[in-house]
């Protein structure tokens, strides 16, 4: 517990810290396999016939997908700078808890947008559980797309 | 898909529950497209050696059960501008997960309609796994003319 409250410490100092940020290609055979993997059968995914007709007027992704990111395919933690902060804290991945997602929405995403994902560390707090004195770290990722427009704000929290 | 109006709920209108049976397979298939891979989530000896209960099913993969119940529910008209949950237990593959929600307040803001909706996820045992809120935007009957589908840009 004791250790808990100096890794908070550690980690408050980085608050605001800004990440590297990420950049994610939007394709149609993503979103079709995003949809696949969640086994969501809206045709606004899949169907350019049937997206072609709605307000869109194309394909979109489901809300929540960003695309692939162009450098090499890990998982969000990895993109989110997680790991540095896995490192100061000596917490290894495989203890990590999701905590949970929180999103809002601003600009639908569609195949051939090309995101930038903003990520930085945005909180730190302590709250008593069952097991004791849990740490949640909140991580704050702005994605915009070509035109400089934001499309969503993520908000990821994880429990170490 | 069907499609939902503002004038067709009520505060207390519960949303079209969605059912999910997570696999190991499904699991595996949400790493690839997520790149999230970890081991707690396909390798069962792994997971208990660390301290789960066995493989667990991501609470990612568990927001985007939440976002695909309220996407099915409003139609393609309908825009989720919100959308939160918090994890408060864990599913194992293999768990029934049952998706569903209520309106908590339905409201008119400049043009735009609103629906606040409380939305959880049960599993078989009756353990309540996630809960969170969405803030959804919605057309009323009146106002589909205003929609903007000429350029496919959202009413928002």
């Amino acid at each position: 517990m004791g250790d808990n409250s100096r890794t908070a410490k550690k980690l408050r100092e980085k608050i605001g810290m800004s990440l590297e940020p990420v950049i994610f290609e939007v394709e149609k055979g993503a979103i079709r396999r995003f949809a696949e993997a969640v086994e969501d059968t809206n045709p606004l995914y899949t169907d350019d016939e049937y997206a072609g007709n709605t307000r869109y007027a194309s394909i979109v992704s489901p809300p929540g997908f960003f695309g692939q990111p162009v450098k090499h395919n890990v998982g969000m933690e990895t993109l989110l700078g997680m790991e540095v902060v896995l490192n100061l804290v000596g917490t290894p991945r495989s203890n990590v808890f999701n905590a949970g997602n929180d999103c809002e929405f601003f600009l639908p995403v569609r195949p051939d947008d090309i995101l930038v994902g903003c990520p930085k560390l945005a909180d730190i707090y302590e709250k008593s559980g069952r097991s004791g004195r849990m740490l949640f770290v909140v991580f704050e990722v702005t994605y915009k797309n070509q035109r400089d427009q934001v499309v969503a704000v993520m908000r990821h929290t994880i429990i170490l | 898909m069907a499609q939902l109006y503002y004038e067709d709920v009520a505060v207390g209108t519960e949303i079209t529950p969605l059912v999910k049976h997570p696999t190991t397979d499904q699991l595996i298939r949400w790493m690839g497209v997520t790149g999230d891979v970890n081991r707690i989530h396909y390798d069962n000896e792994f997971a208990l050696s660390a301290g789960w209960p066995g493989t667990i099913v991501h609470g990612s993969l568990k927001w985007q059960f939440l976002i695909q119940m309220l996407t099915d529910w409003i139609g393609h008209e309908g825009t989720i501008r919100k959308v939160n949950c918090q994890n408060r237990g864990m599913d194992l593959p293999g768990n029934t997960l049952i998706c569903k929600g209520r309106v908590v307040n339905k409201y008119v803001e400049g043009e735009h309609h609103y629906l606040e909706c409380e939305i959880y996820i049960d599993n078989h045992k009756g353990e309540r796994t996630t809960s969170g809120k969405a803030l959804i935007v919605i057309l009323c009957r009146s106002s589909v003319t205003n929609a903007d589908t000429a350029t496919g840009t959202p009413a928002i």
